[in-house]
């Protein structure tokens, strides 16, 4: 849900000059009139359809349907982190769908009587399982130069097959490990919620003061307090009126939190770590990585790898959700909507632009439709029109505010 | 300055590509603080050595000498080593990243265990165009496609003289530049030599030449054709050697000795 914060890019060249509260603000104003919008477009669009799907049946705002929507979100969200990682390289991984399928039932397939495995350990082998799907797949792509739209297409169908060899003639198999099943259906108790809440809180403000810190050891400009001070309190305002919400109705979901846990973790990756601004150089221009001496093939088959563990993550809340694997698991939409999820986000095609935040806000997008035409009992034809139209949207927006940006 | 020993000295040097003779015997050398400009024809072997002298080819025969020791320069990373950088014609900047992102692109500066030091990065960056007295960026955190065609081509040089550098070798720096821009990136390269820095600088403009260049190679069918000081030049006699400059040897061609 929270970004890292920016980089703050403020520092002029000729001369440092002083940054003041207007002078921030100001500058924002340019940057928005220039095009460069950022999270506004999504985040007004979701209003919208927030308003809209409330002015059509009056219990989509209620705290029932905020939880309902934080667990029926969390898998695709976290399939979606892979896939903007993917996107950032400029390719595209179409097997994701079936690899959180075979992931979420080999892992149900040990949890089985008699000899069934501990929960922790089950899920770790369903995570390898993943990881070793996605090295292979990126070792097609690396080694023997192939397109990953093509070797991808292939994983698709290859694990689609394991999936139906896997599960036989049984149909479904039921998840019996408690623990598993909590995973998505566990929810906070209410103390709990508000002392998570908190955390988050805290741990935030110590981020971006202890970014103002360094800046300042070195004399150089900082955010103006008073914008951190501001940030703070929109961020405490979400949390605690998130958590407060959740807690009129079951609390807040386990899920939710894991969610928010792994958007940190790869923000934090793709931002501040040598390896993320690998993914972004390789994304804006392979050749100049390569002669920076990045070992570009090394990088882009771990991003197929990590594609595939996080599908396989998904796919491990999806099935701890419905509390069972069947032979349709990672089939349907869920391959679509996850790329679909990243796209809307704001994380481009072609490379090199992208945030690991546009998983969240894309995957929020298309499970706020699905969940309000789900309310509204309307059939899967008109909601897989309305969010393909959405879809359209996000990338057409995304492509204005672009050339806004370019002239 | 001209009694400076030479940093960098190639002697004898040939290439070929299968039956293609690229280099035949080239001599070539650069000292510190000067400007040694590299000219000659499409095809007249320009490129193929400063290939050579970056790593990313080896010569065939011939010898390099770097500060007076013999080197052998296999690949990219032995160059670097020596602190030779070559700014391509392309700059190869990734245009999504911001000019410090770029600079230290694959010698990001980490605080342990795993985060990016982006203060200290951003400090060092701000250094360097500073001391190069690039002051037409906005910001350092400006995102590089965002750039002027100049801004773009002093980020690609104060990247490469970031690391201790000694030898700048500039592939076409003012190709597709306009007059402004062009006046600003020959500013930089007469800043790099009065840096101390010895600069090599391929182009195909006599007058960005002859308007900063101390010395003129001038090669032709790979072969060096001569070695002029500017001032005692003109351009008609540099594109008399271009074009139609005095032969050692001429391969299949022995008619045009006497042209």
């Amino acid at each position: 849900m929270n970004d890292a914060p920016e980089v703050s890019g403020q520092v002029d060249v000729a001369e440092t000059k002083s940054n003041t509260f207007s002078e921030h603000v100001a500058g924002y104003l340019t940057r928005l009139r220039r095009g460069d919008v950022g999270m506004l477009p999504i985040l007004l669009g979701l209003i919208v359809i927030a308003i809209i799907f409330q002015s059509l049946n009056e219990n989509f705002l209620s705290p029932r349907n905020f939880v309902n929507l934080i667990v029926q979100m969390a898998g695709i969200t976290v399939i979606a982190i892979g896939v903007v990682y993917v996107l950032l390289l400029g390719e595209i991984d179409l097997s994701i769908g079936y690899v959180s399928a075979v992931t979420a039932v080999f892992m149900t397939l040990r949890l089985r009587e008699p000899d069934s495995w501990p929960w922790l350990l089950a899920i770790l082998a369903g995570l390898a399982l993943a990881a070793l799907i996605g090295l292979t797949q990126g070792f097609f792509i690396t080694r023997f130069q192939l397109p990953s739209f093509v070797v991808t297409l292939a994983g698709l169908l290859v694990w689609n097959g394991v999936v139906l060899l896997m599960i036989g003639s049984s149909g479904t198999v039921v998840i019996q490990d408690s623990v598993i099943i909590s995973i998505a259906n566990y929810f906070l108790p209410p103390l709990w919620g508000w002392i998570v809440g908190g955390a988050v809180v805290l741990f935030f403000t110590l981020g971006l003061l202890n970014e103002v810190r360094i800046r300042r050891a070195r004399n150089m400009p900082t955010v103006p307090m008073g914008i951190i001070a501001l940030q703070i309190a929109l961020l405490a305002l979400v949390t605690f009126a998130a958590v407060y919400i959740a807690n009129q109705d079951r609390g807040v979901p386990l899920v939710g939190l894991i969610m928010l846990v792994l958007l940190v973790i790869f923000t934090f990756i793709a931002n501040r770590t040598r390896f993320g601004r690998y993914v972004y150089a390789i994304g804006g221009n392979k050749e100049a990585a390569r002669r920076a001496g990045i070992s570009v093939e090394r990088i882009r088959m771990i991003v197929f790898m990590l594609s595939s563990v996080m599908a396989g993550a998904g796919g491990i809340i999806l099935a701890s959700r419905l509390r069972s694997v069947d032979t349709a698991s990672g089939g349907g939409s869920l391959l679509l909507n996850s790329i679909a999820a990243a796209v809307i986000g704001g994380t481009s095609l072609f490379g090199g632009s992208g945030r690991v935040v546009s998983a969240f806000l894309g995957a929020l997008v298309i499970a706020t439709i699905e969940n309000g035409m789900g309310l509204l009992n309307v059939s899967a034809g008109v909601k897989f029109v309305v969010t393909g139209s959405v879809l359209l949207i996000a990338v057409l927006v995304d492509a204005i505010t672009r050339r806004a940006r370019q002239s | 300055m001209a009694d400076t020993q030479p940093i960098l000295q190639c002697s004898q040097i040939s290439k070929s590509y299968g039956a293609v003779q690229a280099l035949t015997n080239v001599d070539f050398e650069v000292r510190p603080g000067e400007i040694m400009a590299l000219v000659g024809d499409n095809g007249a072997g320009k490129s193929t050595l400063i290939k050579g002298i970056a790593g990313i080819h080896s010569f065939d025969s011939g010898t390099i000498t770097f500060d007076g020791n013999e080197v052998h320069i296999h690949n990219p990373r032995d160059a670097a080593d020596l602190g030779i950088e070559v700014v391509y014609q392309d700059l190869a900047l990734a245009d999504n990243l911001d000019v410090v992102a770029n600079m230290f692109l694959g010698r990001e500066r980490i605080q342990p265990p795993l985060r990016l030091d982006e203060a200290s990065m951003e400090v060092s960056a701000i250094e360097t165009l500073h001391s190069l007295s690039v002051t037409t960026l906005q910001s350092v955190r400006q995102k590089v496609v965002e750039l002027s065609g100049g801004q773009r081509q002093s980020v690609a040089v104060a990247k490469a003289v970031m690391w201790n550098s000694r030898v700048v070798i500039l592939d076409e720096p003012t190709a597709a530049l306009g007059v402004a821009q062009t006046r600003q990136v020959l500013e930089l390269v007469k800043t790099l030599r009065d840096k101390g820095l010895a600069v090599v600088m391929i182009s195909h403009n006599l007058h960005d030449v002859f308007e900063v260049a101390d010395r003129i190679t001038v090669l032709r069918l790979g072969q060096t054709v001569g070695i002029y000081l500017a001032p005692a030049t003109t351009q008609q006699e540099i594109v008399h050697a271009i074009t139609a400059g005095k032969l050692e040897h001429v391969p299949g061609m022995a008619a045009e000795v006497e042209a």
